[in-house]
């Protein structure tokens, strides 16, 4: 299948939760919560992204990998088993949906690598993220779409309600939990394309469009990123995991590369934060998303809330307890958090930063 | 009266219902328990008033001629797209483009709005629509707008700027009034800040009068602080933009 295309531009919904105290939360209400804006996709895409679901294997790698054909199948575990132990193997359990004729074959590995495969100083994320690049772009009908540890990714073809039975979503508990409801226009609805995209613990859903994806795109190739989803989401995906995993940045100068302030704004600040502003995009100018965006993106310590500079993509963020929320109408937060503590509509470029506690 | 429960209604069947009572004359309307449904009174014609009770969905009150629309919570994104006659009164806060292309009729928040609230608003013949704004705005507050009033207070700020950057950036036409002071580097090129003249008062307190009256406020408060007016100066600000 030809899936070489340049770009995407979508309308999309998002929307996201987080207990800070890592209670774990069942996934009835991510479900809800997306499917009040089932209006804003078009039935071409959704999928779930939940932290905490795996806590029997928490040690382990878990690959969720889609195979176009089931003989890719043998093909992938071959290549597995060379390179990781295999702790458990089963088909990722899903339901009929009259919505969903025709699935990929979709099976999840819990794994850990193989030491005497890892050679020189190589790190253990640094292993798994080029298998991830390795199957993505050589072996031919087989995705891995989610790779962290004690969490997962679950997307597809359909709706929101039809991927959540399809998925089961609602039988899964975590901490986290994101989602989203896709509007594709320039690339096809394939079940690679669906959000949330991932990379180890790294998962993004996005609503709007990444003009700036052709020089993301070949700034990660140079650092050994292969791009093989044909949408512009998968590069902030990628970008996180260079800017915080191998290149150190914390996550509130993660943003400021993201979505760096204009030069009008930052000429006008203190000389301190100023030249700290100043090298920051002056290192990182390809590592800026431009366009419209609102990204949702979670990790194992927490979950994030970002828009554009200018803010040409929704996003509302509440507080209830211990949970916050983000989601791209307040409705899709009331619909499962009636009466919130506190709403707000973060500013343009302002991330809202939810970090769990230990 | 008559009373709707649109809990866990879709959005066109809830429409529908309101339409029809619309259309069978009915003038008072309340839809309770509503969450996010979408296009609520877009399109509608008469003197109905209908009042909301929950967050509406987007695209609230978009080509409406004639009805007053009361939420009584906040509401969503792109209120009063090119709305011509009838008033929408929001007893919370607001999102981003608010009145986009508005032709005439009134928006009243008690509340913050987000960004580009007044975009391209306009106007058209006698018609002149009206926004007033009791929180604070986001950046591209009246962009582009070519006619009309925007009227913004700040009430509650809590020391928050009330409003954000490139305010009235590209304005052609109409009229901004802001409660407080604006800083020249947050404003296009083409709008000049001066002070208000009697005409301006009168205007102001016009609308004002009404808003106040609907959001149970005091005029006399508000006017105790000054306000300054925007409006276009210059034609043609951008000329040598792409020129060298």
């Amino acid at each position: 299948m030809n899936h070489d295309y340049q770009k995407d531009i979508s309308g999309c919904g998002l929307t996201g939760l987080i207990s800070r105290k890592r209670r774990r939360i069942g996934g009835a209400d991510i479900v809800k919560s997306l499917c009040l804006m089932t209006d804003r996709g078009n039935g071409l895409g959704a999928g779930y992204a939940a932290y905490g679901i795996y806590p029997e294997f928490k040690d382990f790698y878990a690959f969720h990998i889609m195979f176009d054909e089931p003989s890719v199948r043998w093909t992938l575990e071959e290549y597995l088993k060379n390179n990781y132990h295999i702790e458990k193997i089963e088909e990722i359990p899903t339901s009929p949906v009259k919505a969903i004729p025709i699935a990929p074959l979709l099976v999840r590995y819990f794994v850990t690598p193989l030491r005497d495969k890892m050679a020189g100083d190589i790190q253990e994320a640094d292993f798994v993220v080029n298998t991830v690049m390795k199957v993505n772009s050589e072996i031919e009908g087989a995705y891995i779409f989610s790779s962290g540890k004690n969490m997962g990714a679950f997307k597809g073809v359909g709706n929101p309600r039809d991927i959540a039975e399809f998925f089961r979503i609602e039988e899964y508990e975590g901490w986290t939990w994101t989602a989203h409801t896709r509007f594709p226009t320039n690339t096809p609805g394939w079940w690679g394309g669906a959000h949330p995209f991932t990379l180890l613990d790294w998962s993004i859903v996005h609503n709007g469009e990444i003009s700036s994806y052709g020089i993301n795109k070949r700034y990660l190739e140079m650092f050994g990123y292969k791009l093989t989803l044909l949408t512009d989401t998968e590069v902030a995906a990628y970008m996180l995991d260079l800017l915080i995993r191998r290149q150190g940045l914390d996550i509130p100068s993660a943003c400021l590369v993201l979505a760096a302030p204009f030069w009008k704004k930052i000429d006008s600040l203190p000389e301190g934060e100023r030249e700290a502003l100043t090298a920051l995009r002056q290192t990182y100018g390809s590592a800026l998303l431009n366009g419209p965006f609102s990204i949702l993106f979670g990790h194992s310590k927490g979950l994030v809330g970002i828009n554009d500079r200018i803010k040409l993509r929704p996003l509302v963020a509440a507080t209830k307890d211990d949970v916050t929320y983000m989601a791209s109408e307040e409705s899709a937060i009331r619909a499962i958090c009636p009466a919130p503590d506190k709403v707000w509509a973060p500013r343009a470029g302002d991330p809202v930063i939810v970090n769990l506690e230990d | 009266m008559l009373e709707i429960n649109a809990g866990g209604m879709y959005y066109r069947d809830l429409n529908q219902k309101i339409r029809d009572a619309v259309n069978s004359g009915e003038k008072d309307i309340t839809v309770r328990n509503v969450n996010g449904q979408y296009y609520i009174g877009d399109g509608l014609r008469g003197k109905s008033t209908i009042t909301v009770e929950g967050v509406p969905g987007n695209d609230l009150a978009a080509f409406m001629d004639g009805p007053t629309l009361v939420i009584k919570a906040n509401a969503q994104d792109n209120i009063s797209n090119t709305m011509n006659t009838g008033k929408v009164v929001i007893h919370g806060n607001a999102g981003d483009v608010l009145g986009y292309g508005m032709r005439g009729g009134k928006l009243h928040i008690l509340g913050d709005v987000g960004y580009r609230v007044g975009i391209h608003m306009k106007g058209v013949k006698k018609q002149s629509p009206t926004i007033v704004v009791g929180g604070t705005a986001g950046d591209f507050f009246g962009e582009y707008m070519a006619g009309g009033v925007l009227i913004l207070l700040g009430l509650n700020n809590d020391g928050r700027p009330i409003v954000g950057d490139y305010l009235g950036t590209g304005m052609h036409g109409g009229v901004i009034y802001v409660r407080g002071e604006i800083d020249k580097n947050n404003c296009g090129a083409e709008v000049g800040i001066l002070d208000l003249d009697d005409e301006d008062m009168k205007v102001l307190k016009e609308s004002l009068t009404e808003y106040c009256k609907d959001m149970g406020l005091s005029l006399d408060e508000i006017m105790k602080k000054g306000f300054k007016k925007l409006i276009p100066v210059s034609l043609r600000p951008y000329g040598n933009l792409y020129a060298y």
